[in-house]
């Protein structure tokens, strides 16, 4: 059985211009299958739709046609029970002000009926750093340890599969580092992970699976490694003294003065730092390295595939 | 706990910790409306022939600040967890619609009914009250305050910001409240504003509430129970419904 079941889910909005009756599809017949114990990357640009793919499996909001469910439970008509085995912890960095972290933690407990939860309660502070938070209002904390919280909030009835939506967006190192650590171990442990993020590097370092979403479609689901073998297996990166030509631009990726160009071969290699010779561009530095999980996402997303 | 106890003791605190506003204030201000129409008026008004104005008033004024306050604590904890968006984490739970009303509405019956206690103990001294029937008085109070709760809690999910909640409080609860018979008694009006007065649920709950104290009332304490009760059946049918439907809060 699957931890996590889509089936063909599709989510409609209405079109605030346009003809009425106009809709416009944030997911159109999404199918995928995460397995037990999997750790799984959901990637995507900005409305992509993977928000909306994770409020449907949480119960935030509906799908307007197919199925979700939960180690085999629906997430509509057994709600209660698709709920329980699922930790979400969401996007926007929200808190209660009325109550400190404890007592945040001791709630969250209990709206799941969990009872004499302390001991996993003082884990959950010490493996996030939170210890000598415990009784700080939430209101004192900075960001960063308002999304510590967060996690802890979800994690709080041990929920079999967690679900983490883009977790590190905008946090430092150091909890990020202490993140993925008590994740990686929950995950060794059998909990089954979803996990969305722009930090590319982070979804190739964890993740074993990964799917790509775009316009509200899956366009590609494969192992991490399948992946990465199948895009060009090499980077041509150049510091350059100049401009290059439109031409030579169009086939790389510029950020300043440093241009990666994709590369299948050493010939293509050779062809390319031609080309930027003939331009009479000036390079200052040159680095060959394998292609990672940020050039298959360009290529995946840029249509290239 | 179970979830919907650890829900129904989150709203509890979250009132208790800020008392001095949700629980201190509204009695100030009910204190605040005896002393001046209790000082304006006690010498000029006598109701049902034998009851001073200021004995008549107080168990209005407990039962306007009770009810006040049942709405104030459903709507606001509700709008405040939308607009600072951490309802989401009673979204994420297993609690069933059942659970979340029943948790409001409680914590609503039990401010309204903590504040109530609060006008009545630094009010009644003041004054010649007497208890004829305090079951029907605990009768009213609690119907009342649920009733209040649950209209409470249909405003808050209703509501997308503040300006809307205090237009349903001020243009709605407000007159209904103070147009209940708070003040007077209905019988003193015309005979048009009487059955005016008549066509307000808010008019019966005061009115049997008051006859928990006097024994008498404008109209039968059995009338007042019966409409009280289908107005609490009909508003929290509908807040039932608008939880298990998710309105506004689950897309």
């Amino acid at each position: 059985m699957p931890a996590i079941s889509f089936q063909s889910v599709s989510r409609y909005y209405p079109l605030a211009r346009g003809p009425k009756g106009a809709t416009f599809a944030a997911l159109d017949d999404v199918s995928l299958d995460i397995e037990e114990g999997e750790f799984f990357g959901l990637l995507g640009p900005n409305g992509a739709g993977k928000t909306t793919l994770i409020s449907i499996l949480a119960g935030l909001t509906r799908a307007s046609k197919g199925r979700v469910s939960v180690l085999g439970h629906d997430v509509q008509a057994e709600y209660a029970l698709a709920r329980r085995q699922l930790g979400v912890v969401p996007q926007e960095l929200v808190f209660d002000p009325f109550f400190n972290v404890r007592e945040a933690l001791r709630i969250q407990s209990g709206y799941f009926g969990v009872k004499n939860n302390e001991g996993w309660i003082d884990e959950l502070l010490e493996s996030l750093g939170l210890a000598d938070k415990a009784n700080a209002n939430m209101r004192q904390l900075s960001g960063g340890m308002k999304r510590r919280v967060l996690v802890a909030q979800a994690l709080v009835h041990k929920p079999p599969v967690i679900v983490l939506d883009e977790p590190t967006a905008g946090v430092d190192v150091e909890l990020r580092q202490t993140l993925w650590q008590f994740i990686s171990r929950l995950n060794k442990q059998g909990h089954t992970v979803l996990l969305t993020t722009h930090y590319l590097e982070e979804a190739e370092a964890l993740c074993g699976r990964i799917a790509m979403l775009k316009s509200g479609k899956v366009v590609a689901l494969e192992r991490t490694s399948e992946l990465l073998k199948a895009a060009s297996s090499h980077v041509l990166r150049l510091k350059i003294d100049g401009e290059l030509p439109a031409d030579l631009a169009a086939q790389a990726r510029v950020t300043g003065r440093i241009v990666q160009f994709p590369a299948h071969d050493a010939r293509e290699i050779e062809s390319y730092l031609g080309a930027v010779r003939e331009a009479g561009v000036i390079v200052d530095d040159v680095e060959i390295t394998k292609a990672d999980l940020e050039d298959v996402f360009l290529e995946v997303m840029g249509g290239r595939k | 706990m179970t979830g919907w106890q650890t829900l129904l003791y989150k709203e509890v605190l979250r009132f208790w910790k800020v008392s001095f506003q949700t629980i201190a204030a509204p009695v100030l201000t009910a204190v605040l409306y005896l002393l001046i129409f209790g000082h304006v008026l006690e010498d000029h008004v006598k109701v049902y022939d034998r009851i001073s104005y200021t004995a008549f008033l107080v168990p209005g004024l407990v039962m306007m600040s009770l009810l006040q306050n049942a709405f104030a604590n459903s709507s606001s904890s509700l709008i405040q967890s939308k607009i600072m968006g951490n309802l989401v984490f009673l979204l994420l739970t297993p609690l069933s619609h059942w659970a979340w009303y029943l948790a409001y509405v409680g914590s609503s019956v039990l401010r309204g009914l903590v504040v109530g206690t609060g006008v009545f103990l630094v009010t009644f001294a003041s004054t010649d009250l007497t208890i004829q029937a305090p079951l029907w008085i605990l009768v009213f109070a609690v119907m009342g305050a649920a009733l209040l709760g649950s209209l409470g809690l249909i405003a808050g999910l209703w509501a997308d910001k503040f300006d809307q909640l205090a237009a349903f409080q001020n243009f709605i609860i407000m007159p209904m409240t103070f147009l209940s018979g708070v003040f007077y008694s209905i019988h003193s009006l015309p005979a048009f504003w009487q059955g005016v007065s008549h066509l307000n649920p808010f008019f019966y709950m005061i009115d049997g509430f008051r006859y928990g104290f006097f024994g008498v009332s404008d109209v039968s304490p059995w009338l007042s129970l019966g409409i009280v009760g289908v107005a609490l059946l009909c508003v929290g049918s509908l807040a039932v419904h608008l939880l298990r439907v998710g309105y506004k809060i689950r897309g």
